[in-house]
């Protein structure tokens, strides 16, 4: 039987204390607690669909030990409602049509979460290299980078 | 025309609030109590005999509830169907295997099957399995199959599977009479569709002993092949398909379907089943590899008189929609051309590499990779303007499909899309890089959208107007990312005269809603839009009748609209919807109805020399881009690209658009990066670290130009615009690339390597 060692972690706030398995993923540690908006597209780190923000960083979930969340703060996608600038960036992304199949958008979301975070004034250049390690099938990312830059935009007016 | 309230309005999609919140639970994101997890043990080689399985090490590991093999599967043999009703035969219906049986024709083939308690005790009872295989020397190149002798692939005696033909006018007498004759192969790599969602599902048995199945899936109506595996009646297998992560054709054969169902089936217990990427890189369909080649003459002034060219596909392992696919190339292979003498034969051949079927564009991508890569060398030959030997030699209002030679009746906007796409492009931009040279390039064509007319293609669709005004559809519609749902939302809402927000639709269930057909083929604004809005106007006739009553008008003289019944160019006499609602139900009036529609119907055409009407329309379209091409490190960055398709009638102008971008930058990966490598049938390509995909910080700057001519089959005048969005966008790069640096990249990708290769025959060797 695989090991298995205790763990502790916010999750949008909430507290989980739980155990988790040797070698174990956070993005399946995640989905094996119902966390199931985080989704996984390889598992090797290559397309950033499984993207979560861990203490204010955008990191690649399916790449990240469980254990290496032990006593961090994560966020996913429906942690962002509470947020004002996540709300905005998932009303942007409805908006601008940025969401096909949308299997993406989880992550996509926190990847641009983290970045509008840390960088007021992107330019549209700048936001495409920001997303660039997160893939995304359908929209061509056209929408998407109009969604983000939409939203920094608006940002830069409000201050 | 009416002035449209929804129609036609750049408006959220109905699932995108849910998607954006992390809400919407897609195949994978749902779980059962007591769930096994299953794992398919695939061929390590491509070819080998099976001379034994022993399961029994497997079986004895705790925790596992089924070992299975082909023996296990009660028709390990049936057909392969995309969800047609028609009989087509005629060689369409290639062998569907559900499991490798004595033979193995490709690496990744389903070999058995395992069910167990958690996804590690899956896959250690699958390395459990003891295969003795005995390889054998196998085919991987499709001419080399063709050839008499070949080793077989399959159990026929030949690995040709299909052999199409098409032709008119004289092809000697064509070529005869041009002054110009250009011949040339041209050669497109095996590609994967790449969605991020993988292929899988959960699949349990219900207490009606039905085997429901949850996945994501373009053709629901698999459940009737699903159940003729388990020798089951069609009625006792349900599909529930759910929103996809992306499909592309993908998803449009049986992925995981029927594993899942044996395994729920035999353990009577839920099973889950996904494919990891590397699983769905290797194991399932791709596109096909084509070899192309083309002979095309003309006059001195550019007219075109003959074409002439031999295709040649790799359909892999199994034939799955191989036939079809090649068809759609024949028709397609003389692109938008009006040409008086025309021949094209294809041939499908099996090779034991992985088995290739639909992949957005159908067949469409590869043909157009070479016309029109020729008709630009022609341009350059002639020292014609790319855009103005189009213009000449296009199809226009009235003119036929020169393989087919299908009229076209409606508005054939190439002359417009082409011009409009090239002007786009503005003014050059410049660059500093002293090793950059910057090109232009054109490309145009047309799609069909609907499927092939013999397929007789139907699609139903459900709507009720509820007693407080609010709306319910059901919609057997699958909806791949696309907007297939939200976009049979907005037709009802236009037509019943309620806000989006008023409409709950229910999808993809083959128990409870009713048939829509497949998505596929760029069918489903077409054929479910017209069910959906056939059934709205049946209720809104009803209303209209009962409101013309009750406010004593002529029913011509009411329109509906914001909740109400307006008496037309009156805006201050009307009725609330709810009242009207209230009498009708008050009367026993039907606010429900269930509409089909039917596509036009033809027969089988004749193989050897397909003519007549294949497809009920096409979408036309043109692509332009200017790219620099760096001659030191032979690295293609495309700088702008246009789009420009004539859609008919933009019912939402979000998605369509969306459609184009994304099928523009799916395009430009086909042109420029994706690759999926077989050496001898292994993949060598296995995950997205080797088999690249556009990034964000690929793309160009996209434009999408919409042209609205009304002239569709679609609701409101709409055309099909999925898969033609992607269909031409690859040799508009590869003409830019010659454009720059006058090389022509005859190999897709066109990858650096081979730009620098290229160029240095061209300046050493003087070509
Ligand atoms: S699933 Fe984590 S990067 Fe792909
Ligand atoms: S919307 Fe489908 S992958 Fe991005």
């Amino acid at each position: 039987m695989m090991e298995e060692y205790p763990i502790e972690l916010t999750i949008n706030g909430e507290k989980i204390v739980s155990t988790a398995k040797a070698e174990e993923s956070l993005l399946r540690f995640l989905r094996r607690h119902g966390f199931y908006e985080v989704k996984g597209g390889c598992e090797k780190g290559d397309c950033g669909t499984c993207t979560v923000i861990m203490n204010g960083k955008a990191i690649k979930s399916c790449i990240t030990l469980a254990g290496q969340a032990n006593g961090k703060e994560i966020l996913t996608v429906r942690g962002l409602e509470k947020e004002e600038s996540g709300r905005k960036l998932q009303e942007s992304f409805v908006q601008h049509g940025a969401i096909q199949c949308g299997f993406c958008t989880a992550g996509m979301l926190m990847t641009a979460k983290a970045y509008l975070d840390e960088n007021h004034q992107p330019n549209k250049v700048e936001i495409r290299k920001a997303i660039s390690g997160n893939l995304c099938r359908c929209t061509g990312y056209k929408k998407i980078v109009e969604a983000i830059y939409a939203v920094a935009e608006e940002n830069q007016k409000s201050k | 025309m009416s002035e449209f309230k929804i129609v036609g309005k750049p408006i959220p999609r109905e699932d995108a609030r849910a998607k954006a919140k992390g809400e919407l639970k897609y195949a994978d994101d749902f779980s059962l109590p007591g769930m096994l997890y299953g794992k398919v043990l695939h061929s390590k080689y491509p070819a080998a005999k099976i001379i034994s399985i022993d399961t029994t090490k497997a079986k004895q590991l705790p925790g596992v509830h089924a070992v299975l093999t082909a023996r296990d599967v009660p028709h390990n043999e049936t057909i392969t169907r995309f969800g047609q009703s028609a009989e087509v035969g005629k060689g369409f219906e290639g062998l569907y295997r559900v499991l490798a049986d004595k033979k193995v024709r490709f690496r990744g083939e389903a070999v058995a099957l395992v069910a167990a308690d958690t996804e590690e005790i899956a896959e250690e009872a699958a390395a459990l399995i003891e295969v003795n295989y005995e390889p054998l020397p196998g085919v991987f190149d499709p001419v080399e199959a063709m050839k008499p002798g070949a080793y077989l692939v399959g159990e026929g005696d030949s690995n040709i599977i299909c052999k199409f033909g098409c032709s008119q006018g004289d092809i000697k007498k064509g070529f005869a009479e041009a002054e110009v004759i250009i011949e040339d192969t041209y050669q497109v790599p095996f590609v994967d569709h790449a969605y991020l969602e993988t292929e899988g599902g959960v699949a349990w048995i219900d207490e009606k002993e039905v085997i429901n199945i949850r996945v994501g899936s373009q053709v629901i109506e698999h459940f009737r092949d699903v159940a003729e595996v388990l020798g089951l009646p069609h009625n006792q297998v349900r599909y529930i398909g759910t929103m996809m992560g992306g499909g592309f054709g993908g998803k449009e054969d049986i992925t995981v379907e029927t594993y899942l169902a044996l395994l729920t089936w035999k353990t009577k217990k839920p099973v889950r089943l996904f494919y990891t990427r590397e699983e769905s890189i290797l194991c399932h369909s791709k596109r096909h590899p084509f070899i192309m080649h083309y002979k095309v003459g003309a006059k001195k002034d550019g007219r075109l008189v003959a074409l002439e060219a031999e295709l040649i596909s790799d359909a892999g392992a199994y034939p799955y929609l191989s036939p079809w696919v090649n068809l759609y190339a024949t028709v397609n292979a003389a692109g938008p051309y009006c040409i008086p003498n025309v021949k094209i034969n294809t041939y499908c051949v099996l090779t034991n590499n992985t088995f290739t079927s639909a992949n957005r564009g159908f067949g469409a991508p590869q043909p157009n990779v070479a016309y029109e890569s020729l008709m630009d060398e022609l341009a350059y030959k002639l020292k014609i303007d790319p855009l103005e030997i189009r213009r000449k030699n296009c199809i226009t209002t009235g003119k036929s499909l020169s393989t087919t030679g299908q009229v076209f009746n409606t508005y054939v906007a190439l002359p417009e899309v082409a011009e409009k796409a090239w002007k786009a492009l503005g003014e050059t931009k410049k660059v500093e890089d002293k090793n950059k040279r910057i090109g232009r390039g054109l490309a145009i064509g047309l799609m069909s959208y609907g499927r092939m007319t013999f397929l007789h293609d139907t699609s139903r669709c459900y709507v009720r107007l509820e007693s407080d005004g609010s709306v319910l559809i059901r919609s057997g519609i699958p909806d791949l990312g696309g907007g297939q749902v939200s976009l049979l939302c907005q037709i009802a809402a236009e037509e019943l005269g309620v806000p989006m927000s008023k409409i709950r639709i229910y999808y993809s269930d083959t128990a409870l809603t009713p048939l829509a057909g497949t998505t596929t083929a760029t069918r489903q604004t077409y054929m479910s839009g017209n069910a959906t809005l056939k059934a709205a106007r049946e209720i809104k006739k009803r209303i209209i009748q009962k409101a013309a009553e009750m406010m004593n008008v002529n029913p011509e003289k009411l329109v509906i609209g914001e909740e109400k019944i307006i008496v037309k160019y009156d805006s201050a006499q009307y009725l609330p919807l709810l009242e009207v609602i209230k009498a009708c139900n008050t009367e026993g009036i039907e606010l429900f109805c269930e509409a089909q529609f039917k596509g036009p119907f033809t027969m089988v055409p004749d193989l050897s020399n397909i003519r007549g009407t294949i497809f009920p329309d096409f979408t036309f379209g043109a692509q332009a881009v200017e790219i620099s091409v760096d001659i030191e490190t032979g690295q293609v960055e495309v700088l702008k690209l246009v789009t420009c398709y004539d859609v008919g009638k933009a019912i939402n102008p979000l998605s369509v658009e969306g459609q184009m971008e994304g099928g523009s930058i799916y395009g430009m990966g086909y042109a420029l990066m994706e690759e999926v490598v077989m050496e001898k049938g292994v993949t060598l390509t296995p995950s997205f670290s080797e088999y690249i995909i556009p990034t964000a910080a690929d793309v160009p700057e996209v434009e999408a130009i919409l042209v609205e001519s009304g002239g569709g089959l679609g609701p409101y005048g709409a055309k099909g615009i999925g898969e033609p969005s992607c269909s031409i966008i690859a040799p508009a790069i590869l003409n830019a690339i010659y454009d720059a640096v006058g090389v022509r990249i005859k190999s897709l990708p066109a990858t650096p390597e081979k730009i620098i290769r290229a160029l240095k025959k061209h300046y050493f060797e003087g070509r």
